[in-house]
């Protein structure tokens, strides 16, 4: 199985904005371990002939004119909002990093 | 084994790293800049740009990042990326890919960003400058495509404010290589930046307004030893002249605590510019690389700007501002100054080739007359040359009138006043109103008898050859034709009558 360490799941918890318990942790460390082992098969496969695929469309420039269209309406840019203030999108206070 | 590269919390130096850093140390400074591209709509969706606009009122489902939107790259913004490749002397790559930057950040809704990590859309390119006298080149690393974030407001009461108007907007990130040595030429390298993308059109550049914004990366290295302080990275830069400052003052406070021997001060970190105060100030350590997961954009497909089009584009380039500067100097024989500020603005340079081509006199001339009173009534008027009401044709008709002495210099900046009031013509101006210069020596005779007559001290003075109270005998002859007579002539008819 492949080894993930404990700072691993940590990181990635950080990363993904998770607070694990002890426990949750201890089931990841293994699962991840897991799905982690099943990525080193497919590392195994010879793929240097192979180029990269981020699309399965083989697909190239597609593009849209530069002209300006129609934007939403105040109240349905924040009819989704769990708060608002005025025409604002309101969040818990941000600390700039 | 997938080990880690960041410790989890802040490291003491070990002390087997503690040691002296000797003197001298050469300041290693990379710029990174950003700049808003100049289209009509955004990036990927086709909300406005317009700056100025009522809060999320620019916004759409793309640009919140609402489920089921697809994003669509704006093509005019991938062709100003290649301009401003072409202008950097940057190749621009013959396929490449947008990735998702992610961060946890309300800036922009969607939760990442779309950028462009290992594939830029133009790189490897530089930029020639020259600093006091001295030539530089530093090295452009790559220009890539980005989407600009929103606008955050903190409220005083726990909240803070979001709005998604300025998010999606074409931003440009130009990342140059640590070629940078001094303060100065970073600030000449922002200064010639700016002065390429408004010419090549592709940013309006402003850095006061946000359209451009830099970031300097400092630290010190021993070229010798390749022994280096970490690297500090500098926010919140709104001017060039602040990041000159900054720079400054970043490369001597490294090079103190070197030389003090503090090294607890001399870490990898982001600092902050305090405008008022003239200092950096620290914003947080960085124990770990930056680590936002890119992966390819999914929602993209690739790009592979056809040859044909990145050739045009290329081969369109315009002259850029420190070609046509020197083009000034030797082309129209002015002095550096004049080059200087005639390229400031493309449509300022343009203005003053289509006017020495219709003024068969000096250029110099059109020069002073251009910097000068022009350009004091265009700034008066709160306009810039593009937009006066005095055409270049205009301008060189009035010169003529100079130059041919139907005019004195003295009353053409009237008649300019007027032109630029009216819009008539300086020849119709000069009719009308009766100031054609009074060049006609029995016009001139009768005054300057009048100016001898009246004025026995001076007159005696240049006699006796004081030269100075000659000028005084031209100025009342002046006064009293109303600025009409041909100074030069009634200066030689003084003289002539006086010795």
């Amino acid at each position: 199985m492949a080894d993930v360490s404990r700072e691993v799941v940590e990181h990635v918890a950080m990363l993904a904005r998770l607070q694990l318990t002890e426990d949750e942790s201890d089931r990841l460390q293994k699962e991840l371990g897991r799905i982690l082992e099943y990525a080193d098969k497919l590392q195994a496969i010879d793929t240097d002939e192979v180029e990269g695929t981020s699309h399965v469309i083989p697909m190239t420039n597609v593009y849209r004119e530069d002209q300006v269209g129609v934007s939403l309406d105040v109240e349905e840019v924040v009819a989704n909002a769990p708060d608002a203030a005025e025409d604002f999108f309101r969040v818990p206070r941000i600390v700039e990093e | 084994m997938y080990g880690l590269a960041f410790p989890k919390c802040p490291l003491p130096i070990p002390n087997s790293r503690r040691k002296v850093i000797q003197m001298p140390m050469e300041p290693m400074i990379g710029l990174e800049v950003h700049a808003q591209l100049n289209t009509e709509s955004k990036m990927f969706c086709s909300c406005s740009t317009k700056f100025g606009a009522e809060p999320n009122s620019n916004v759409c489902p793309t640009c919140l990042g609402l489920p089921g939107s697809l994003p669509v790259p704006n093509r005019r913004a991938v062709e100003y990326v290649i301009r401003t490749g072409a202008a950097l002397n940057c190749q621009t790559a013959a396929r490449c890919r947008f990735a998702r930057k992610n961060y946890f950040y309300p800036d922009l809704a969607k939760n990442f960003q779309i950028s462009q990590y290992d594939e830029p859309l133009t790189h490897d390119g530089y930029i020639d400058l020259d600093v006091d006298g001295e030539q530089v080149r530093i090295r452009i690393r790559r220009a890539h495509l980005e989407e600009d974030t929103g606008k955050n407001i903190h409220l005083a009461t726990g909240s803070s404010l979001v709005e998604y108007n300025r998010s999606g907007i074409p931003l440009m990130e130009i990342v140059t290589e640590p070629d940078f040595t001094t303060a100065e030429q970073c600030r000449e390298y922002l200064t010639q930046l700016r002065l390429i993308l408004r010419c090549i059109g592709v940013s309006n550049a402003n850095m006061e307004e946000g359209a451009m914004r830099a970031e300097p990366t400092v630290n010190l290295v021993d070229r010798e030893t390749g022994e280096a302080t970490p690297k500090v990275e500098i926010k919140n830069l709104n001017s060039i002249r602040a990041v000159y400052q900054a720079v400054s003052y970043e490369i001597e406070r490294q090079r103190r605590a070197v030389a003090e021997g503090r090294e607890d001060e001399l870490f990898q970190q982001t600092r902050r510019w305090d405008e008022d105060k003239g200092v950096t100030v620290l914003m947080r350590r960085k124990e770990t690389s930056d680590d936002y997961m890119y992966f390819p954009e999914p929602d993209l497909v690739p790009l592979e700007p056809e040859p044909e089009w990145v050739e045009e584009i290329y081969a369109s380039c315009p002259e850029l501002p420190a070609e046509r500067r020197e083009r000034f100097c030797t082309e129209y024989d002015l002095p550096r100054y004049d080059a200087e500020v005639l390229t400031e603005s493309r449509q300022l340079a343009d203005y003053f080739e289509e006017t020495c081509k219709r003024f068969e006199g000096s250029a110099k001339m059109v020069s002073n007359w251009l910097m000068g009173d022009v350009m004091s009534l265009l700034n008066e008027a709160g306009i810039t040359i593009d937009q006066s009401p005095i055409s270049c044709e205009m301008l060189a008709e009035l010169l003529r009138l100079i130059k041919e002495d139907v005019i004195s210099g003295k009353i053409a900046k009237d008649v300019l006043a007027t032109m630029f009031e009216t819009g008539r013509s300086a020849a119709e101006i000069v009719e009308e109103e009766g100031l054609e210069q009074i060049s006609d020596t029995g016009a001139l005779e009768s005054v300057i008898d009048e100016v001898i007559e009246e004025n026995p001290g001076p007159v005696e003075d240049v006699r006796a050859g004081k030269d100075k109270a000659i000028g005084f005998l031209v100025g009342q002859v002046m006064r009293k034709t109303q600025g009409q007579a041909n100074p030069q002539m009634v200066n030689e008819m003084l003289r002539e009558k006086l010795t």
